[in-house]
């Protein structure tokens, strides 16, 4: 159980709330690395509001969300963090992020946690391969030092201008995308779409790549595809992946660590084989009547007693 | 009435109706001051009937002539990334050999008297709007932040220029840089509250703040010397050798007939240079990941703070980038004018550099220059035809029509070009791989 022993992402008690509304309510779990971890749970559960407190699009109310580069986030270690008045450690291996402390942007370029949208976001109007190369951003400006050494075409940015280029292309051929790098991005279509987010988010070199609902609007045999290509991204890369997805063959398929959230609070967080069997999940994407499933649940523990 | 024909004219009248209701109220009534001093109206409603008769026949001859009605460019969401005509690609290069060249043709095609007008009024003139609009095309074409004030940079240029020349006695290739910084500077400053403000808000945090530039320029009188404005602004000058008629002259120095037009040829090519400046450094961050990040904040600036591009630095560096080159064009304006007053910083000049940049295209920097010759060109075309005067009598002034003709402009272009003269987008990179044939394996579409 590599959530336990080796966790990559640590969400330690979030609660996020909008004015009267809890969105989240004390919510606390482990993403482990080089796992694909599913959050799932039915429409309105707070999925979404979870992930965009995970990406900084969203203060959390209360709550810490902790990220360990090159290393188990260790309760201890994030204790001190938080008791101090910094972000991140420095120079510490592992090196630990409070991400709750962190904006937006500050969490995909230091933090490296990239995301894709559910309803996609793509540059429409820039090209497939431009696309690829924003992504690129924070190491590109680096090596453009101000705009300067770019504007002049200096050698050292022109080497980190091809070797941008070098990754974009491989990206694209991940996504089976390159014949069509020079189109713009709006024309492709939607399959094709969601397949260039994903190759974009990896083109930022996150540690953690969350997904909303990437398999949405696509049909099985895109969706066996999208399978595909998930494995062999975290076989290729060892990026750790966390998604959240409504197709229950997809995230059974390949997710190794299943998280089930309901109004905000985890009613079930395992392997996918027992989640998909717990009477907690079964009640809440079916609707059981509240009888039914308080006989279910009380089932369920008489059985695991000895 | 039924048919083809009946149509037409159903069509016809209708137009002309609207051209009616529509001319009625701005042309029929001609103020003017009778000899006992007092204003009088005087009716011609001959002239709105020749507005409606115009817009009958013509509305008539487009509904016969083109039965299926005039055909209108697709509203498409994305701007194609074809590779241009190869006109337009070699549009920068000619254009810039033509107006190397231009001083020399204009004073051998029209001779020494003929050559001031074409190359103040119009070259000089010309370009100078193109800078302003380049410089407004960072802003509003690449990172798509409508800027409705854009003149407040242009003063800013103008009024550092001006100030500093006259109270420090600074050298103009020192205020040049100096004013272009200043007006980055002030961007800056608008910039910050703008930030967490999109789209419409945007606009009218700008258009404020070029009024209340322009109100500080008339009422701070002390300093800019209110309406009165500042004079004496000396003209720049080369190692101490001016252009203007003075004890340091130029020509007398190196022993030529004095003659207005060196000084023209000089503020013609020092333009101009400022021009090609503009161009290469705006081409050129295109192309780099500040440039790249301008553009895709334009498409989603959502998406952009997900990949970790900073909103808050894009948006400050669009601002400050187009500003530079609003700063220089004011530095230019001022030493060339050597008299600069609120009057030539109003909102009229925001709108008019707003849409030059819309006509010839956002972001289009061919486009943007074209639309930039036509508008200011046309305007100043205006004054020339004098062949009019023939027609409507010695009282017809045509440059009175310029704002009709502007408007005209516009409506045509979003008519039949939607998105502007040239409605392509250059990619900053291309792989060059072919797209696949259309009738190969495509994606199947969500059902």
């Amino acid at each position: 159980m590599r959530w336990q022993t080796d966790p990559l992402l640590v969400v330690d008690h979030l609660s996020m709330r909008f004015g009267g509304l809890v969105a989240v309510n004390d919510l606390s779990f482990t993403v482990g690395r080089g796992d694909i971890t599913a959050l799932i749970g039915p429409n309105g559960a707070g999925k979404t509001t979870v992930f965009n407190c995970i990406t900084g699009f969203y203060k959390p109310t209360s709550g810490r969300i902790a990220l360990a580069h090159g290393g188990a986030v260790t309760a201890e270690a994030a204790d001190a963090l938080t008791g101090s008045d910094q972000r991140h450690t420095h120079g510490e291996k592992p090196e630990l992020f409070l991400l709750e402390r962190m904006s937006d942007h500050e969490i995909a370029a230091t933090a490296r946690v990239a995301r894709t949208f559910q309803n996609i976001r793509l540059f429409p109007g820039m090209t497939v391969l431009e696309n690829l190369i924003v992504a690129q951003h924070k190491t590109l400006m680096r090596a453009s030092k101000l705009s300067m050494a770019g504007l002049l075409g200096l050698a050292g940015y022109r080497a980190a201008e091809k070797k941008a280029l070098d990754l974009a292309r491989a990206w694209l051929d991940v996504v089976n995308l390159t014949d069509r790098a020079d189109m713009p991005a709006g024309e492709l279509p939607y399959g094709a779409q969601r397949r260039l987010e994903i190759a974009r988010a990896m083109c930022t070199n996150p540690v953690l790549l969350c997904l909303d609902e990437p398999a949405a609007g696509l049909n099985n045999r895109e969706s066996a595809e999208l399978t595909r290509l998930l494995r062999g991204i975290r076989a290729q890369t060892g990026v750790s992946i966390l998604l959240i997805e409504h197709d229950m063959s997809v995230v059974m398929d390949i997710s190794d660590h299943v998280v089930v959230i309901e109004y905000g609070t985890k009613i079930a967080d395992d392997t996918a084989d027992s989640v998909k069997n717990d009477p907690k999940v079964i009640a809440a994407y079916l609707g059981v009547e509240d009888e039914e499933e308080a006989e279910a649940v009380a089932a369920t523990t008489e059985g695991i007693k000895p | 009435m039924g048919g083809p024909l009946g149509d037409a004219i159903k069509k016809a009248l209708l137009a002309a109706l609207v051209t009616f209701g529509l001319s009625f109220p701005i042309v029929v009534f001609l103020t003017r001051v009778n000899l006992s001093n007092q204003l009088v109206l005087q009716p011609r409603w001959w002239l709105a009937g020749l507005f409606a008769a115009a817009a009958f026949i013509i509305s008539f001859a487009v509904a016969i002539l083109r039965p299926g009605g005039v055909e209108r460019a697709p509203l498409t969401t994305v701007m194609s990334t074809a590779p241009p005509h190869p006109i337009i690609r070699i549009l920068p290069r000619a254009g810039l050999v033509f107006l190397i060249a231009y001083p020399v043709l204009v004073l051998l095609a029209t001779g020494n008297a003929g050559a001031v007008k074409w190359i103040d009024n119009f070259g000089i003139q010309i370009l100078i709007y193109i800078l302003l609009a380049w410089g407004l095309n960072v802003i509003v074409g690449f990172a798509g932040l409508l800027d409705l004030g854009f003149v407040a940079f242009y003063a800013v240029g103008a009024y550092s220029t001006g100030l500093l020349a006259k109270t420090f006695g600074l050298s103009f290739w020192i205020l040049l840089p100096l004013a272009g910084i200043l007006a980055a500077f002030w961007a800056l400053i608008v910039g910050l509250p703008v930030l967490r403000l999109r789209g419409d808000y945007i606009a009218i945090v700008t258009l404020a703040f070029a009024e209340i530039v322009r109100l500080v320029l008339v009422n701070w009188v002390p300093v800019t010397g209110g309406y009165a404005g500042v004079s004496g602004i000396p003209a720049p000058s080369i190692a101490g050798y001016t252009f203007t008629m003075g004890p340091n002259n130029i020509a007398t120095a190196l022993g030529l007939p004095p003659s207005p037009l060196y000084r023209l040829f000089f503020l013609f090519y020092l333009i101009l240079a400022l021009v090609v400046l503009c161009y290469w450094v705006t081409t050129r961050l295109r192309t780099l990941p500040v440039g790249r990040a301008w553009e895709a904040m334009r498409e989603d600036e959502i998406a952009c703070r997900s990949l970790g591009i900073s909103i808050a630095k894009t948006k400050l560096s669009a601002m400050a980038a187009g500003a530079f080159f609003g700063g220089l064009g004011g530095a230019f304006f001022a030493s060339r004018q050597g008299f600069i007053s609120p009057e030539s910083f109003v909102f009229m000049e925001s709108a008019v550099l707003v849409a030059i940049v819309v006509l010839g295209g956002l972001g289009n920097m061919m486009g943007v220059a074209i639309a930039a010759t036509v508008m200011i060109g046309g305007t100043e075309l205006l004054r020339e035809l004098t062949v009019l005067k023939r027609v409507f009598g010695p009282d017809f002034d045509p440059t009175q029509y310029r704002m009709l003709l502007f408007g005209l402009a516009m409506v045509m272009i979003m008519v039949w070009r939607p998105k502007g003269l040239i409605a392509s987008r250059e990619p900053s990179v291309r792989l060059g791989t072919e797209p696949p044939p259309r009738t190969g394996p495509v994606t199947v579409p969500a059902e």
